[in-house]
């Protein structure tokens, strides 16, 4: 697919693993689709809590600015970093959530699902919260395809964690395919004469 | 005897090239070069095989009068270099000559951790316990009370006992000797030298024109025997009363035992490197 | 763990990079201490040099790490340290005395922002003018600047070239938004990359004059313990390398220095354009800066705005006749930099009323946007 620049962001705090989550993500779409990538990030100097934000740009051309400038899709994993990280979208933006964790989100086109309450349930673990939501993030980036997707995670982490990381990723896609996008505005912009 | 001695130094000294030397007349840095020369000449070793390294100092200008691999760097950093030295090319003999000022001082914190990590190093440190080449300042292992021209007053800072930090820091082999105690100094430095691990060898020297003129000792041959009279051998020392050996300093080897030096460790690890 | 790198692509941090261009360039020697945001480099070529025979050492400061990297190199080893602003700082010394000696080494400076601490994880480009006047006394140096993951490898090779050429340490400035970023890298096939190596001398060890002067004003150098045993010192020295006071010598000596930078000039002082060809302004910019650069460019030409792009890859010796170039051409240049104009100093004393020269300064530890310079080119 040819793509001039698809940009995406991810936030939450540290030790969510956003940091992971985004490498594998660029992964899946520069190694594996073979599209140009950058990925950046950051982060204060708390290893644990804080705030942290990791940005991936995908391009079928050469990558000139490495950082975002306008947002195709954002994955909030907090209220915080929510607030802190939201802006730049495109007019057809996207925004995650994790809904239990981010209650007021400051758009209209956002997809709430309960990514750390998924991760427990599939996984008993907080810990893959940052898959479930890759697997939603993937489900609705017109980019990657789950396989794509699932062999970067593999490649990523342990050998041991690959079952569960596996379950992770497959719970994060199967709860963004019941959402309905129809369901959502097309746009964020505001119509001003209606106002 | 005396004319085969000077034929030894002649085969070592860059004599043609580089004399006279820069130390004054009566200086100990002579003493210790002299048994540094006869410990090389005894071990065998080839002049190609040598690395001779020095900090800044008198002692600094040691490297330059000896026909070796020679190498005057930055000020407490010759350990340093010594280690990038050895790590790039092991089969090189490597040997570092400091003084207090120079190891102990700026260079504290390369000693303490060459020491800790053990590479295979020698490291010959001149403790004349004062600044030599500026001028007569204190140093850290300037004797409490003793005057200095940055202590004119008195110095009211204790001496390192830099064997003694060695031994705490981990070398693999530590000795003490004197510049009074020659024929001991060849051997202890010979034993440095060939022992595999790191290993310190201090030396009590005089600098009479610095501190000995400072501290009603202005001649040499009053040095060495302040020297000859507070040196006590370790094997002695540890029968004598503690409280008579309040200013004394025991000469001999304060350690020597045997672990895996850097080089050998890290062999293994460039294995399992290549199995991962 | 794949041992062979080369002609794989890989999603690679700008620290990685550094480490796998050094790696490819020849570099079998690394000393260093840990650092925000340089530490990568370090934790790379731990996990990199035994496997290919090449030895890491993470030494108890940066001085000590600066100093076995010129140890390593002396023995023949080709040597790399990497830190960040106050680790640069305490290795000035050693620079000096890589100068002084003519030892080849390799010094990354990834910025962070200062004085002091500051700020540990934001970028900066605070330390430009250090790496150039950063040691004392009077002498030359070559900086590099890197703007991206593919630069991190490839220039990483050009300064070994460059340092094993000119004998000379080569200081890289990257920053923490390159060091930091991932980028997609195809790692290039071992015999498409260029190597050099440092001349050793072909006269018997009799000879050898470790120091004389030749056409190229680069002595050949021997690697310690292969028989050319000679005296090294960071004494001003003769053509021996023993420590001399002679007027004539230390002249000779000191303006050899010079000499061998100056005749590498066209080699060494290494410039991209990018829509330069019919520029009537110019952006003048360096490491991540550039990127944003190379957008607002786009941006410009989009809106029909004749905007071009000089991208500094070499500060210093400042590459002089590519920019005044461009500043004939142009009616107005612009020089972006996270600092308060230490690169637009340069660009300023080589501009002799050719053009007029703006700067757009941000030292908040953000780097600057492709539309902070957009906007500052519609200005112009």
């Amino acid at each position: 697919m040819d793509v001039d620049r698809f940009e995406i962001r991810l936030c939450g705090s540290g030790g969510q693993g956003i940091i992971l989550a985004s490498i594998v993500l660029a992964e899946a779409a520069g190694i594996i689709e073979g599209y140009n990538v950058s990925q950046t990030q950051s982060y204060g100097p708390e290893a644990r809590g804080g705030r942290c934000k990791a940005e991936v740009v995908i391009s079928s051309k050469q990558i000139d600015y490495p950082k975002a400038v306008q947002l195709d899709m954002i994955l909030a994993m907090n209220q915080t970093s929510c607030d802190a990280y939201c802006y730049d979208f495109k007019p057809n933006g996207l925004l995650l959530v994790d809904s239990d964790l981010v209650e007021q989100p400051p758009t209209s086109r956002v997809v709430p699902l309960p990514f750390t309450k998924i991760a427990r349930d599939v996984a008993d673990t907080n810990l893959v919260a940052n898959i479930v939501a890759l697997g939603a993030l993937g489900h609705f980036c017109p980019l990657l395809s789950r396989q794509s997707l699932e062999t970067a995670l593999f490649a990523r982490v342990p050998p041991k964690t690959k079952k569960i990381n596996s379950k992770a990723l497959q719970a994060g896609i199967k709860a963004a395919e019941k959402f309905n996008l129809d369901t959502l505005p097309r746009s964020i912009i505001p119509e001003e004469e209606e106002i | 005897m005396f004319s085969g001695m000077t034929e030894l130094r002649h085969k070592y000294l860059r004599h043609h090239k580089k004399f006279p030397h820069v130390w004054c007349p009566g200086c100990g840095n002579g003493i210790v070069l002299g048994a540094f020369i006869r410990a090389i000449e005894r071990l065998e070793l080839e002049k190609d095989e040598i690395v001779f390294a020095a900090g800044i100092g008198c002692s600094g200008r040691m490297p330059t009068y000896v026909d070796f691999n020679t190498l005057h760097t930055t000020h407490g950093r010759a350990l340093t270099f010594a280690t990038g030295i050895k790590l790039a090319k092991p089969s090189l003999h490597v040997i570092a000559v400091m003084g207090d000022g120079d190891a102990v001082a700026i260079g504290g914190n390369h000693f303490i951790h060459a020491a800790r990590r053990n590479l295979d190093l020698t490291a010959i440190i001149i403790n004349n316990q004062i600044y030599g080449m500026t001028g007569g300042q204190a140093s850290p292992t300037t004797p409490y009370g003793a005057h200095s021209t940055t202590s004119a007053f008195s110095n009211i800072e204790h001496a390192f006992s830099i064997a003694e930090l060695a031994v705490a820091a981990g070398a693999s082999f530590v000795a003490r000797g004197t510049v009074y105690h020659a024929a001991q100094l060849d051997k202890l430095i010979e034993k440095g030298i060939s022992k595999n691990g790191f290993s310190v060898v201090e030396v009590m020297s005089n600098c009479h024109v610095q501190f000995g003129r400072r501290n009603k000792m202005s001649d040499p041959v009053t040095m060495l025997n302040w020297l000859k009279e507070h040196a006590v051998s370790k094997d002695n020392g540890s029968s004598l009363p503690p409280d008579s050996l309040d200013d004394k300093f025991t000469i001999g080897i304060l350690a020597d035992v045997d672990k895996p030096d850097y080089i050998e460790e890290y062999k293994k690890i460039r294995q399992k490197a290549k199995r991962d | 763990m794949a041992h062979e790198m080369n002609g794989r692509k890989f999603l690679l941090q700008g620290n990685e990079a550094m480490a796998e261009g050094a790696i490819a360039a020849g570099c079998r020697f690394f000393a260093g201490y840990p650092i925000t945001p340089a530490s990568e480099i370090s934790e790379r070529m731990s996990y990199r040099l035994p496997q290919v025979d090449g030895t890491f050492i993470q030494m108890e400061d940066e001085i000590a790490s600066l100093g076995a990297v010129i140890g390593a190199s002396l023995a023949g080893v080709k040597s790399m340290t990497a830190t960040s602003g106050p680790g640069f700082s305490l290795m000035q010394e050693n620079l000096g005395y890589a100068c002084m000696t003519e030892v080849p080494c390799v010094v990354v400076n990834v910025m962070r922002g200062g004085p002091s601490t500051g700020l540990p994880t934001s970028p900066s480009q605070g330390d430009v003018l250090q790496a150039r006047w950063g040691t004392h006394g009077d002498h030359p140096v070559i900086v590099l600047a890197v703007s991206s993951v593919s630069e991190c490898f490839s220039i990483t090779v050009t300064a070994f070239n460059l340092s094993e050429k000119y004998r000379v340490p080569v200081v890289m400035l990257s920053d923490e938004v390159v060091a930091h970023s991932r980028e997609t890298y195809t790692i290039p096939s071992a015999d498409s990359i260029e190597v050099v190596d440092r001349i050793i001398p072909n006269v018997p060890p009799e000879w050898y004059k470790p120091y004389e002067d030749n056409s190229r004003g680069v002595p050949p150098m021997a690697a310690m313990g292969d028989g050319y045993r000679h005296h090294i010192t960071g004494l001003v020295h003769d053509a021996y390398g023993f420590p001399t006071e002679k007027q004539d010598e230390i002249e000779t000596f000191l303006k050899r220095q010079f000499r061998k930078i100056t005749n590498g000039f066209f080699e060494i002082q290494i410039t991209k354009k990018i829509n330069i060809e019919d520029a009537e302004i110019a952006v003048i910019a360096y490491g991540s800066v550039a990127r944003s650069a190379r957008r607002a460019v786009a941006m410009a030409r989009a809106h029909g705005i004749k905007a071009g792009l000089v991208q500094l890859v070499t500060l210093f010796p400042f590459p002089k006749n590519s920019v005044v170039n461009v500043m004939r051409q142009c009616r107005a240049v612009l020089v972006p930099e996270m600092n308060m104009g230490q690169i637009s100093r340069e660009v300023k004393r080589v501009n002799t009323g050719l053009t007029e020269v703006s700067k757009y300064n941000r030292i908040d530890g953000q780097l600057i946007t492709p539309l902070e310079i957009f906007e500052e080119l519609q200005k112009l």
